[in-house]
């Protein structure tokens, strides 16, 4: 690893000051998982690292007017484990679980895994079916994005320099709602997915047909994303085999995965069309169940 | 200048920004327990303990432990009587080569502090960043097994 300052600040303000006076040579850093492994595979080299590690104020799990917030110095594990959240959004809980392992479930923050925008992490691909904002801090002051609109390319955010993630807020789901999460994984528990689908259902009144789906997408393509020509053939639909197969079809059409050692490009299309089918089924059974 | 308690001992010391806590815990304080395997936070040889959660000690820089308490495989053993756990390792066979022990035995203290009583499926879950090339890991579940009885008893 090259030799850097190390800034490890007690207040955002002072986090903020340091990050401009260093501008684009600085980097932010909370639990260290993605960022010091490629400083040690010097793929990386930031003149100074601002560390968030000390921020007081960060580290909270909070209801909000009936949202979860996250602030982004919580951990993977700590979300996991929260009883705020495996009562709330139990899929996001499921999700964490399904990271990496303990080890490094204790250490990757929430806020850093968004910064880190690698397309093949699980959580944002929850966070985005589940339609949660960002908060944002520079020095031009806070500002929020919905999460579709944060992840911009492969490592890239719409986050402009100077600004740091603080918090995710994520909404209630409506009444008569199901939430899935599935990861394809081939090789070894703790790997990146060949293809991960989070899918959300909302039922009508009749708790039969489907008012409302969201499906979002991780590690076939360049950010995480949602399938949104798959989720308008569902609405207003009734569960079918036919309707599965639809929206599977439908999804292929929004991915653009890279061939790689968890599968070729073909394969991994083909196993989205599987992954969104069983998504959505378990989503509409956890929807029927709640209604 | 960072401030750190390293198995209930205070040190102060002037390190590189760049210094692993691995390497610090190694070269600096010659706690060699501590191994590295893979250098990317997936193997689990180095794993220790950061206020008391298990954490990958080669992709954590020394800064990171500024004021806070490291727990490695050194600071298991209280004077010459072994940690339960290590006994465990020993009677029920845990180990072979053991590259990948002080590792295994520092997340196993870490399960049985979270889950005093964890089941088979409970323990491979936790387990499963440590990776053995000997033992196949059913002596290993075995172990954790034992160590878990024997708090009970």
């Amino acid at each position: 690893m090259n030799a850097f300052d190390y800034r490890a600040p007690r207040v955002l303000d002072e986090a903020l000051a340091v990050l401009h006076e260093y501008g684009e040579d600085a980097r932010v850093v909370a639990g260290g998982t993605a960022l010091v492994t490629m400083m040690r595979q010097r793929l990386v080299r930031p003149s100074c690292l601002v560390s968030l590690r000390d921020v007081q104020g960060l580290g909270r799990i909070e209801a909000v007017n009936g949202s979860l917030r996250l602030g982004a110095l919580v951990t993977h594990r700590e979300a996991e484990i929260s009883p705020l959240v495996r009562e709330q959004f139990p899929v996001l809980a499921e999700t964490l679980r399904r990271v990496g392992t303990v080890r490094i479930r204790h250490m990757a923050t929430i806020g850093g895994a968004l910064g880190h925008a690698d397309p093949n992490q699980d959580p944002p691909v929850t966070l985005l079916a589940l339609g949660a904002r960002v908060e944002i801090r520079g020095a031009r002051g806070p500002r929020g994005l919905p999460l579709g609109e944060f992840f911009r390319d492969y490592y890239e955010t719409a986050l402009e320099s100077g600004e740091l993630v603080i918090a995710v807020t994520v909404p209630s789901l409506p009444a008569g709602s199901g939430a899935a999460f599935l990861k394809f994984l081939p090789r070894t528990a703790d790997d990146y997915a060949t293809v991960a689908a989070a899918a959300i259902v909302t039922l009508e009144q009749d708790c039969e047909r489907c008012r409302e789906a969201r499906i979002a997408l991780g590690s076939v393509g360049v950010t995480p994303l949602r399938a949104e020509a798959a989720e308008a053939l569902l609405s207003g639909e009734r569960l079918s085999e036919s309707l599965l197969q639809a929206a599977g079809e439908a999804a292929k059409g929004a991915v653009d995965p890279l061939s790689d050692h968890r599968g070729s490009a073909g394969y991994k299309r083909a196993m989205t069309a599987v992954m969104v089918g069983r998504a959505l089924t378990q989503a509409w059974e956890a929807a029927r169940r709640s209604a | 200048m960072i401030r750190l308690t390293v198995n209930g001992t205070a040190h102060e010391l002037e390190i590189p920004t760049y210094r692993t806590l691995l390497d610090c815990l190694r070269y600096d304080l010659g706690l060699t327990g501590s191994k590295e395997g893979c250098g990317v936070g997936v193997c689990g040889a180095c794993t220790v303990l950061l206020d008391g959660k298990m954490i990958s000690s080669c992709i954590a820089l020394a800064v990171f432990a500024d004021g806070r308490s490291v727990t490695t495989v050194e600071g298991l053993a209280e004077d010459e009587r072994l940690h339960q756990v290590q006994q465990a390792f020993i009677d029920a066979g845990g180990f072979q080569c053991g590259i990948c022990t002080p590792g295994q035995v520092v997340s196993a203290k870490a399960l049985l502090d979270a889950i005093p009583n964890p089941s088979d499926a409970e323990i491979r879950e936790w387990m499963l960043g440590n990776l053995c090339r000997c033992t196949g890991y059913y002596k290993i579940v075995e172990s954790i097994q034992a160590a878990a009885q024997r708090s009970r008893a």
